[in-house]
């Protein structure tokens, strides 16, 4: 515990220690909060712990394969993670690719462009979109925007790009119902823009205004204020914040189940119903029994996982920007 | 502060005006809407609340079997040798009928005719197109366009989806050994959609499509069905009459726990998809008052909730089926063995 | 804004052509960060206004005192569901609340760079993105089979557990921003640490964890698949033990909104109205509070 004395950064400095009331609270408070931060690593032991002995056997049954195959067969209990797997990094890379460069033009608009009175509501309403529970943006993703994105995105898409090469495989929608892999990613997107947004902003108003306005000084324009001095200053936050989006984006449940299509299958299409992981257990969990509760369950492992690679890689970034 | 001080109103309002609900039941989602009305109806009569949540037959099965409620619900009947490995009794409850819904530009609704082995075929990737000669060749006088079949299945897993597959391994062999019956199964082609809402809601957007819901959930929303050929030939319209004749003509000592299949059931009228949905409750229970209970409201079902049924377009078991159950009762005792029905 | 003011055409600029695909690149980024604003401001009114419109016809006095009804049947609300998810997330923050903002706290301040601290803060974003299901299925492990039965403290602790990552991340992003100097301040004067970070740095970050605290509000509160197997749901008034199904509304609305019958649907879009305007006018008025304490 010796980070606990080292408080400040002055040089030299030692903490006096009384037997004092306040000495007594001190240590109570220290204990209490490094319990509660010991918590955390118990919860995920907790929930690590009922994930792999739950989803022993069906690792067990069928070993690497079980990531790997694409069979999700409940008739004769065989079950492969890998549809569901591609389902949820395509939509949550989907989501990234639409969210965050609204999050970005959002956090500038709200720190360099908004008029002064407009700042605030505008602020509220974007971060209310994180208000809205994920229930309702399944059910308004089913009800009212699919069948428009059918309609007028989908079908005509779809007669555009019917025998292109490539774009007519990877935007071709057979049924074009408006469910699929790429509804869910924009669903997604404008669930995860609130937390991306809303934490940008509190990045770019933390630089002090200094830097911002030297960099004016010299003639540059707003563009190059962001590109140049904000975006740099608070690279390590964003990519934290955008982190916390993707977070949301992988284990997303509700919205997701309402809008991906649930098929078990592997399409080359982005427009083609898929599932994700976070679908596939919301809709077979209730149901499943034996075998295939256990494989469930190890798709739920396999999530953890996912999360633990997409963690270690933002780490790393985050340690390379640290150097610029 | 302001948390706690909101926290205690909240727990004192409740506390004023609360009661404790008498029997937990959870399961199967077919007949949640029914179950729900009966408890609405139970309790305004003798003041004995019944909380029936749908979670699913596979989760009402395990809930009975890890004894978080007093009766689990189920679609698909458990088999004689799992209620004796478990010390289950098992009763069907009520009836509903399964039907295919169609979205085909130009034909009406009813008007379209298909046969078990026809709808396994399209399920099954063999019949691509609507005007796929053996289609026309049972619907002389409808104009069928030359445009591919969407069929749209239930991704979750649900009874619904195990009676029509159910049905289709009885009206093809192909099916039978190539897919099976089951609550989920492996469909070769097709998009999925959650629940009934989210079959009818892809049926509805997805032009050329079939796909199957629940009688009710298709005639409260309208939808436009197809009919189906019965094991007799005919082609009944998907009516309460239609469900009670496959019922009529069933034997429902075949299996254990009346556990038996009203698919294509004999009868000039008996439509084809037909099924009854099921209880599970202890034999000797660890709560026998909570099962007492239960069985209580369900004789009181039995006596009082056919009209209700009807209104929600279920359909009530025939009266000696009833009987029977009540009999099965008795095999429900308490720890010192006496029955406590 | 004051370099748009330029006038392109002076000619002793040797930059000119420069400037002047720097103002388009300019002009542009404003544009698109502009269309981008208003494009998410249009989903908010737009999700807000489908749940007005067909939720609006559905609200009634009955709404707020009536238990939920049959299908098909006349009258009947929402009540107990409303109440019960007051209950449920109100417990969920009561319990995740102290322990986020402790353990944030923890990070932050004593933790810091240390090798455990880097391992909670990394094992916490973990959590953070655990799908709510797989938390909803840890607790039915470890209270829902081993009490027999679903409870609201179930549910409340299915809620919490999801709370207390999203309030630790909060709380120590918060307490980093306050400068360091503050807390040199207070410890110069003599204060043990824990004085420090309850009266000076906690004072500091106070309008951030509120915010903190408010996210894990709205994450939560509209839960539905962790109540699936630990709060369940209930048709009728739920035990003031929390024993038992305790109703609420996201499953409520769950259950509805699928459901064939009018009346279910209808109160399925009034609890989306009723709870997401809650949850709105919750952050409003929060926001509020935080603004006036500053």
């Amino acid at each position: 515990m010796t980070a606990a004395t080292d408080m400040t950064s002055i040089p030299g400095a030692t903490p006096i220690v009384r037997k004092t009331p306040k000495a007594t609270f001190d240590l109570v408070f220290r204990n209490a909060s490094f319990g509660a931060a010991l918590l955390v690593l118990v919860l995920l032991a907790g929930i690590m712990a009922s994930m792999v002995i739950g989803g022993w056997p069906a690792f067990r049954e069928f070993g690497l394969g079980f990531i790997t195959s694409s069979v999700w067969d409940t008739q004769n209990d065989q079950y492969g993670a890998w549809p569901a797997i591609v389902g949820t990094l395509s939509t949550a890379l989907i989501a990234l690719v639409i969210g965050v460069p609204l999050s970005l033009g959002i956090a500038v608009y709200l720190t360099q462009l908004a008029p002064g009175w407009f700042k605030k509501p505008v602020a509220t309403a974007v971060e209310l979109l994180a208000a809205v529970p994920s229930i309702i943006y399944g059910m308004w993703g089913l009800f009212v925007f699919v069948p428009l994105f059918a309609a007028y995105v989908q079908i005509p898409l779809s007669n555009i790009v019917e025998g292109l090469p490539i774009v007519g495989t990877v935007l071709y929608s057979r049924s074009p119902s408006g469910l699929g892999i790429f509804t869910a990613g924009i669903i997604l997107a404008f669930m995860i823009v609130p937390f991306i947004a809303s934490i940008t902003r509190d990045m770019l108003e933390q630089i002090p205004s200094v830097l911002r306005e030297s960099a004016y000084g010299i003639g540059a324009t707003t563009w190059e204020v962001v590109r140049h001095v904000l975006v740099p200053q608070a690279g390590v936050s964003i990519i934290g914040a955008v982190m916390l989006g993707l977070g949301r984006a992988l284990g997303e449940t509700m919205a997701v189940t309402f809008v991906v299509g649930n098929a078990n299958r592997l399409s080359a299409s982005i427009l083609d119903p898929g599932s994700t992981i976070a679908s596939r257990i919301a809709n077979e969990f209730n149901e499943a029994m034996g075998l295939q509760l256990n494989s469930l369950i190890a798709l739920g492992c396999i999530l953890f996982f996912v999360t633990f690679v997409v963690l270690v890689i933002a780490r790393l970034l985050v340690a390379r920007v640290k150097r610029y | 502060m302001r948390k706690i001080l909101v926290l205690a109103a909240v727990a004192a309002g409740i506390a004023g005006s609360a009661q404790a609900a008498d029997i937990t039941g959870a399961g199967a989602t077919f007949p949640f809407p029914i179950y729900s009305k009966w408890a609405e109806a139970y309790k305004k009569e003798t003041g004995t609340g019944l909380n029936y949540q749908s979670i699913g037959s596979g989760g009402g099965i395990r809930q009975i079997k890890a004894k978080t409620v007093a009766f689990g619900a189920t679609d698909a009947p458990l088999k004689g040798e799992d209620l004796t490995k478990d010390g289950l009794i098992q009763f069907p409850t009520v009836m509903g009928g399964v039907v295919p819904a169609v979205n085909i530009a130009g034909v009406e609704p009813g008007k379209l005719k298909l046969s078990g082995e026809i709808i396994a075929q399209i399920y099954l990737g063999d019949i691509k197109k609507w005007n796929d000669p053996k289609i026309v060749a049972l619907n002389a006088g409808v104009t069928l366009p030359d445009a591919n079949i969407n069929p749209v299945y239930r991704s979750d897993g649900s009874g619904t989806t195990f009676v029509f597959t159910d049905y289709l391994a009885k009206a093809s062999a192909e099916w039978k050994s190539k897919i099976g019956a089951n609550q989920s199964v492996q469909w070769p082609v097709g998009i999925g959609g959650k629940g009934n809402e989210g079959v009818s809601a892809s049926v509805k957007q997805v032009a050329n499509s079939i796909g199957y819901v629940e009688y009710a959930y298709a005639k409260q929303n309208k939808l436009s069905h197809a009919l189906v050929k019965n094991a007799d030939g005919n082609f009944p319209a998907p009516e309460e009459k239609a469900f009670q004749a496959a019922a009529a003509n069933a034997n429902w000592q075949e299996q254990p726990g009346f556990g038996i299949s009203l698919n294509n059931q004999k009868g000039a009228d008996a439509w084809p998809i037909t099924s009854a949905t099921f209880i599970l409750v202890y034999a000797k229970p660890e709560k026998p008052e909570e099962t007492q209970a239960a069985l209580k409201f369900f004789d009181w079902v039995y006596k009082n909730g056919d009209k209700l049924a009807s209104e929600l377009d279920y359909v009530a078991l025939p009266a000696n089926v009833k009987d029977q159950v009540r009999s099965a009762w008795k095999g429900v005792t308490d720890t010192s063995g006496k029955p406590i029905f | 804004m004051t370099m748009t003011t330029t006038p392109r055409e002076l000619p002793h600029q040797p930059w000119g052509r420069v400037r002047q695909t720097r103002r388009t690149a300019d002009r542009m980024m404003k544009i698109i960060a502009t269309g981008f604003t208003f494009t998410a401001i249009f989903v908010l009114f737009w999700i807000l206004g489908m749940l007005v419109v067909k939720g609006i016809g559905g609200l009634s006095v009955a709404t707020f005192t009536a238990v939920t009804p049959g299908p098909g049947s006349e009258g009947g609300g929402i009540a107990n569901a409303i109440v019960g998810s007051f209950v449920l997330t109100f417990l969920g923050i009561a319990i995740a609340t102290p322990i986020g903002v402790l353990a944030g706290t923890w990070l932050a301040e004593y933790g810091r760079s240390s090798k455990l601290a880097n391992l909670i803060r990394f094992i916490n974003d973990i959590l953070l993105s655990a799908p709510s299901i797989l938390i909803g299925l840890f607790v039915y492990v470890i209270l829902v089979e081993p009490f027999r039965g679903y409870s609201g403290w179930a549910g409340g602790v299915a809620l919490g557990i999801i709370a207390i990552p999203v309030i630790v991340r909060t709380t120590e992003d918060m307490l980093n921003l306050v400068p360091g100097p503050l807390r040199e301040a207070g410890a110069a004067l003599g204060a043990p640490p824990s004085v420090v970070i309850t009266s000076v740095t906690w004072r500091a970050a106070k309008a951030g964890m509120v915010t903190g605290i408010l996210l894990a509000l709205a994450r939560i509160a509209g839960e539905t698949a962790p109540l699936l197997f630990t709060a369940l749901n209930n048709n009728f008034w739920f035990s003031p033990t929390l024993v038992g199904g305790v109703s609420n509304l996201p499953v409520t609305i769950y259950q509805f909104a699928s459901a064939p019958y009018e009346n279910w649907q209808q109160l399925a879009w009034a609890g989306s109205l009723i709870i997401t305007v809650s949850i709105l006018v919750l952050s409003i008025v929060a926001r509020r509070i935080v603004a006036g304490s500053k």
